[in-house]
């Protein structure tokens, strides 16, 4: 068996079955030989093989012939002579020349078992013709030749065989009827019984005609529903609104995603009518998910809580009903030319005294602004602080060691002249005790100046307090080592003491408190009170802060507030506990300075984001009542430098105005 | 002295679960029988609290069942009847093997089957229950309903399920209870209000399936088995409950009309008569006979600001179930017919197809009191002048807004105005598309077409104005002058206003420092989520499919573990 390609007149191959035992290939030649073959040119040639000078057969059988391929011949005649192949095979070339001046190229095929070119004759060229086209070999195969029945479909009157009967096709079976009674039988008892129809349709009822409440079983009340599939959107349409169609870009990253990060589980579509809306090719696939989801998807039962974001703000009272307080920058005192780290208001409320990094302390007037004095001093300022009491008329500045005493002369002079003469009036002692810093009285040009007493200290000072009777004056020279830290001075008698024996660790701030002999130390992270009467610790504030940078006291005593440089204010009730009562954290950066109001529940904190916010902060008689915190004011104005915002902050004695200096080397007064 | 030492994982959480092969080994059941079961006694599994601790120290993903579910299973009966059935298999095939044919007759006579009856009944004790839990069981009855029969299950499943839904779309019509309708690019959803509860289903178009080959048809079949059970008691009690007979019939009236006369070449009686029903286009037989619908009013009570309020919502809802009471309505052979004669007559419209589309067409096209044609094709050739040739969406739109809107926008060749989804309902601060916003409008009775004209007369008057300018300007001056004076008191309440909002603003912003530092990270957390959503409306101008913020509700049962 093999197959011939035959390229049909010039365009297609045709595969086409022939029954030759042995493999052929008829080469096929140009549509124009084809047609010289049709005119009948070739026939003169009478009708034998081209080379069928000498039958050679094969002997072989249906071996492949690559077997022979390295061998000189292929195969073996009828006689069992060995064929050889030929000395020369063909090659393109060869046959290409041969393509081009043999004319009967086209109905030449090649017989692999016996190497040699086979003309096929004209009956053969037929019969390959024939058999494409589907047409039987035989030419003279008639294949529409009148049928003849096996069988004649006349019924004879006598039997084809001629067998009598058997009995037993007349005698009814015995065992037959052994077997029907038996049946009979048993339909008679009543053991066989007709087949039911079978019921193709459910049967449908009430089902629910006795609902009975209590015949929900408990695990219903287990049972966790699954929830309902989601609703579609408007983009869902088959006619969206056109915001609801993807752009270019958005639907290339849609068809990019995986299937579970999208965000749309289709492409929205639009489509101008209905007619055009296709099938959704997804359907089937969706609601089988939705079945996996049904009945593979673990599902548990959670609690949450539905929160209105509005019901989680406190309700405050308003702060329209808790005015007076500073709402708005009316004054900035321009002239110092570097930070200013400390500012202190006169106890009259008339003064405000300033220190900077300049090297200068300066006096404004409040109410119009004006610088009244520059002082000059051999260091950078750290801290000023006015003599709370009004009866007299000093400043003490520190700077590096040194803290000053300083007269201003402003203001009422009889209350100056008294200042002086109290400072003048001092007796020296008869013993002269060993003390930690040296008091000097300023004489001279810098008498003129105002300086009325200089302490000199044996560390840098940070702080200076003055107490609420304006007598006492502590000063904090911050150091871990050692327990020289805090120094309680006396003016009128120019004594100096040192109330601790042991450091308790790096000291940020002192302050007085304001009633009763109780002496506040912050700590970095603690704040001590001790009765300095009893000389002993009477509390310890455990204020959560990483590192304290300020604190104040509220006129009553009984409360306290502390700014720490990880930007919280920590509110205690000194009655309520060692904890703080409220923390807030309202600043954005680190806390540099607090303030309270002397008369006003207010009180002030400023800090490095350039703000200082204004709390009101109720204190009640009544002790079952805890105070009220409520932010009033977020005041801006001052610039950021150098990272650095605010640095002080205090308030006016008698007024709700705050003033707060800062690193932009202004001091502004909020009315 | 302490006791015996205390083992880990005999107590607790770990006891309460069982993990899906043990329960399997426990039932004796293979895993397909296994999945059958719980598909149809509706067992899925539970996510534990702490899953380490159930998994035995385990952290390897298990799914995990309640052991209370698993003994629950082990009662059913139709536990063994899974078993029977196997075991009849096991004969067949042996009789099959050894060619006993009369063998393999008798067995498939005795084929066991199961009922599911008592499964639904013990799934949903009361009506409601089930009632509610129908979602799923029409979108997935109206899917097979509409497959080929060309064994992806079995005719009989895919006849049921038609039959089902038929009976299901005659009860909506005649309870009246469809409520929203919207054309997705997947299918047609509807909305009904059945009983109380909110039931919404999709309809797949009506077009041959592209059987997908990653589904299991076998999980699908064995749903559908459920929902059929299921969906068949529901609507012989939701029949009952409109005293309707069940399975339906066609009202006697109606159907000696629509006893048409090649009705012998069209089909057999018992097929047509499905078709028949299909055609939603007549009215359904009663049990009790009688005249026409009372309408039963509500109760008077004591006056009550809560009783006028429903008497206007009931008001409402009447309203809309009228909104096509009296129009005559033709579908040309292009329209979704089943869809759209469904709404129609949801609606009380009259409805009518040609007559070689369906059977059931109870009108001609040449009726001249047809009052609109819907048609779906950019130009038609012969017009009736007294009749509107619509496109079907103005239907479902005007189901939405529960009012006809104008036709003008939906006539034919006319580019449609999108058709919105009527399941969004948009909180404040969400996108709201335009379209929205003027149909909102057109509901509360304003004539968009009347704003404009306003519109149009303030800029003639503006015209006006420029042309006397010329005339004479000192008046004119005088007339600016007063308009400054006006802008600039308008521009002062507005400041006004706006300094009220800041100061308002501002209270807030110090009240939000005020707050407690855990509900401070809960308050940012939801504002965060908020501020998203807008974002993300903004952007990608939508919003509606991450509605959810957060804190949506109080008990929310939960998806965990998407598997596929």
């Amino acid at each position: 068996m093999c197959v011939l390609f035959l390229r049909q007149r010039n365009v297609f191959f045709q595969t086409v079955p022939i029954w030759f035992n042995k493999s052929y290939r008829l080469r096929t030649g140009t549509a124009r030989k084809w047609d010289k073959y049709d005119e009948g040119e070739s026939v003169s040639r009478p009708g034998k093989l081209y080379s069928t000078a000498i039958d050679i057969r094969n002997t072989v059988g249906n071996v492949p012939m690559e077997w022979y391929q390295d061998y000189p011949h292929i195969g073996y005649n009828l006689d069992g002579k060995k064929i050889f192949k030929p000395i020369r095979n063909k090659d393109e070339l060869d046959e290409f020349l041969d393509k081009m001046e043999n004319p009967d190229y086209w109905r030449t095929v090649h017989d692999k078992t016996t190497a040699s070119d086979i003309r096929l004759t004209d009956e053969q060229v037929d019969l390959v013709h024939r058999l494409q086209k589907g047409q039987f070999g035989d030419v003279n195969f008639n294949e529409y030749e009148p049928s003849v029945d096996f069988f004649t479909n006349e019924v004879m009157i006598h039997p084809v065989t001629n067998r009598p009967q058997d009995k037993r096709s007349f005698i009814p079976s015995l065992i037959e009827k052994e077997k029907v009674s038996k049946l009979v039988h048993a339909i008679k008892m009543g053991w066989i019984k007709p087949r039911k129809p079978k019921e193709t349709t459910p049967q449908y009822y009430d089902l629910w005609a006795k609902e009975d409440p209590n015949a929900i079983l408990g695990r219903h009340k287990m049972h966790v529903p699954a929830p309902k599939m989601r609703l579609p959107g408007h983009e869902e349409s088959y006619n969206p609104p056109p915001e609801y169609l993807l752009t270019e870009e958005e639907r290339l990253v849609w068809e990019q995603q995986d299937a579970e990060d999208r965000k749309l589980p289709f492409l929205p579509q639009k489509h101008s009518c209905l007619r055009a809306v296709p099938a959704f090719s997804r359907f089937i696939h969706e609601r089988f998910e939705r079945c996996l989801d049904l009945y593979l998807c673990p599902r548990q039962r959670k609690m949450r809580v539905n929160v209105n974001p509005e019901d989680l703000i406190p309700k405050l009272p308003k702060p329209k009903d808790l005015q007076p307080f500073p709402t708005t920058m009316s004054l900035v005192y321009r002239g110092h030319t570097s930070l200013v780290r400390s500012i202190s208001a006169s106890p009259t409320g008339q003064w405000l005294v300033s220190g900077s990094d300049d090297f200068t302390v300066r006096f404004w007037e409040v109410n119009t602004g004006r610088c009244m004095k520059t002082l000059e001093v051999g260091g950078a300022v750290k801290s000023v602080a006015w003599n709370p009491n009004p009866a007299v008329c000093l400043v003490a500045v520190c700077f590096e060691s040194t803290v000053l005493l300083l007269n201003p002369s402003l203001g009422d002079r009889l209350v100056v002249s008294s200042t002086d003469q109290l400072i003048t009036s001092y007796e020296p002692p008869e013993e002269d005790k060993e003390q930690a810093v040296t008091w000097a009285l300023s004489e001279g040009p810098e008498h003129n100046k105002g300086h009325r007493l200089t302490l000199t200290h044996p560390k840098a000072v940070k702080q200076v307090v003055w107490h609420g009777k304006g007598d006492y004056l502590s000063s904090v020279m911050p150091d871990n080592s050692s327990n020289l830290q805090v120094l309680i001075h006396q003016v009128s008698k120019r004594r100096t003491q040192n109330p601790f024996r042991k450091s308790k660790g790096l000291v940020q701030c002192v302050s007085f408190h304001p009633l009763r002999p109780y002496f506040f130390v912050a700590t970095q992270r603690y704040v001590r009170i001790y009765n300095l009467i009893k000389q002993e610790l009477t509390k310890k504030l455990m204020t959560n802060c990483k590192w304290i940078s300020s604190m104040a006291i509220h006129p009553g005593g009984d409360n306290l507030i502390c700014g720490s440089y990880d930007c919280r204010l920590a509110w205690f009730d000194l009655d309520l506990s060692t904890k703080p009562y409220k923390m807030l954290r309202h600043h954005k950066k680190a806390l540099r300075g607090v303030a309270f109001h002397r008369n006003y529940p207010l009180f002030a904190s400023g800090a490095d984001d350039g703000s200082v916010i204004v709390c009101h902060g109720m204190v009640y008689n009544d002790l079952l009542q805890n105070p009220l915190i409520v932010p009033v004011k977020v005041l801006k104005g001052h610039q950021i430098t150098h990272d650095l915002g605010v640095l002080d902050v205090t308030f006016h004695p008698t007024q709700p105005w705050v003033f707060s200096s800062g690193a932009d080397a202004t001091i502004r007064l909020f009315t | 002295m302490g006791g015996l030492q205390k083992k880990k994982y005999e107590r607790g959480s770990a006891t309460n679960y069982i993990t899906r092969n043990k329960a399997r080994k426990k039932l004796q059941l293979s895993l397909a029988d296994f999945r059958r079961l719980c598909i149809l006694k509706g067992i899925y599994p539970h996510e534990p609290k702490h899953k380490k601790k159930v998994n035995k120290g385990s952290t390897a993903p298990r799914t995990f069942y309640l052991l209370k579910d698993i003994r629950f299973l082990l009662h059913e009966p139709i536990v063994r009847k899974f078993r029977e059935y196997k075991v009849f298999v096991r004969k067949l095939r042996k009789a099959y093997g050894k060619a006993e044919w009369t063998g393999v007759e008798r067995l498939r006579d005795n084929k066991p089957g199961y009922k599911l009856d008592h499964i639904i009944k013990e799934r949903y004790p009361t009506f409601i229950d089930a009632l509610r839990d129908i979602d799923d069981a029409l979108s997935m009855c109206f899917l097979f309903s509409t497959f080929a029969r060309t064994g992806k299950c079995h005719v009989q499943t895919i006849t049921l399920c038609r039959r089902l839904t038929v009976e299901w779309m005659n009860y909506v019509v005649a309870s009246r209870s469809l409520q929203k309708v919207f054309i997705s690019i997947k299918g047609i959803y509807y909305q009904a209000d059945v009983l109380g509860q909110l039931i919404t289903w999709l309809v797949p178009y009506q077009f041959a399936h592209d059987h997908p080959t990653d589904v299991d048809y076998r999980v699908m079949a064995t749903f559908t088995e459920m929902y059929t059970t299921l969906f068949g008691f529901i609507n012989f009690r939701l029949y009952q409950t409109l005293n309707l007979v069940y399975p339906p019939k066609l009202d006697s009236k109606a159907e000696s009309e629509l006893k048409a006369e090649h009705e012998e070449d069209y089909a057999m009686d018992s097929e047509s008569y499905l078709e028949k029903l299909s055609a939603l286009s007549a009215s359904l037989a009663r049990v009790v006979a009688t005249a026409e619908e009372e309408e039963n009013q509500l109760d008077q009570f004591p006056a009550d600001g809560n009783m006028e309020a429903r008497e206007k919502e009931q008001k409402e809802q009447e309203d809309q179930n009228r909104l096509f009471e009296g129009l005559k309505f033709f579908l040309n052979r292009e329209v979704p017919r089943e869809s759209l004669a469904f709404i129609l007559r949801c609606f009380g419209a009259e409805v009518s197809w040609d007559k070689s589309l369906c059977i059931g067409g109870t009108y001609d096209v040449t009726d001249e009191t047809i009052t609109h044609q819907i048609v779906d094709r950019p130009d038609i050739d012969k017009q009736y002048i007294n009749r509107y040739y619509i496109q079907p969406q103005w239907v479902f739109d005007s189901v939405n807004a529960k009012m006809c809107l104008p036709v003008e926008d939906y006539f034919l060749g006319v580019t449609l105005p999108p058709h919105l989804s009527p399941f969004v309902e948009e909180k404040d601060g969400d996108y709201v598309p335009p379209e929205k916003l003027k149909l909102m409008a057109l509901q509360r009775g304003e004539k968009h077409g009347k704003i404009q004209e306003e519109e149009e007369e303030e800029d003639e008057d503006e015209d006006d104005d420029d042309d006397e300018e010329e005339d004479n300007d000192e008046e004119d001056e005088d007339l600016t002058e007063e308009k400054n004076l006006k802008k600039m008191e308008d521009q002062r309440s507005q400041g006004k206003v706006r300094l009220e909002q800041e100061e308002k603003a501002e209270e807030k912003r110090l009240a939000i420092m005020m707050m407690k530092k855990k509900e401070k990270y809960l308050y940012d957390k939801i504002m965060f989520g908020k501020k998203r959503t807008t974002r993300e409306g903004r952007t990608a101008h939508n919003n509606s499919w991450n509605g959810v913020n957060g804190m949506v509700s109080n008990v929310v049962s939960m998806w965990l573990m998407p598997f596929h």
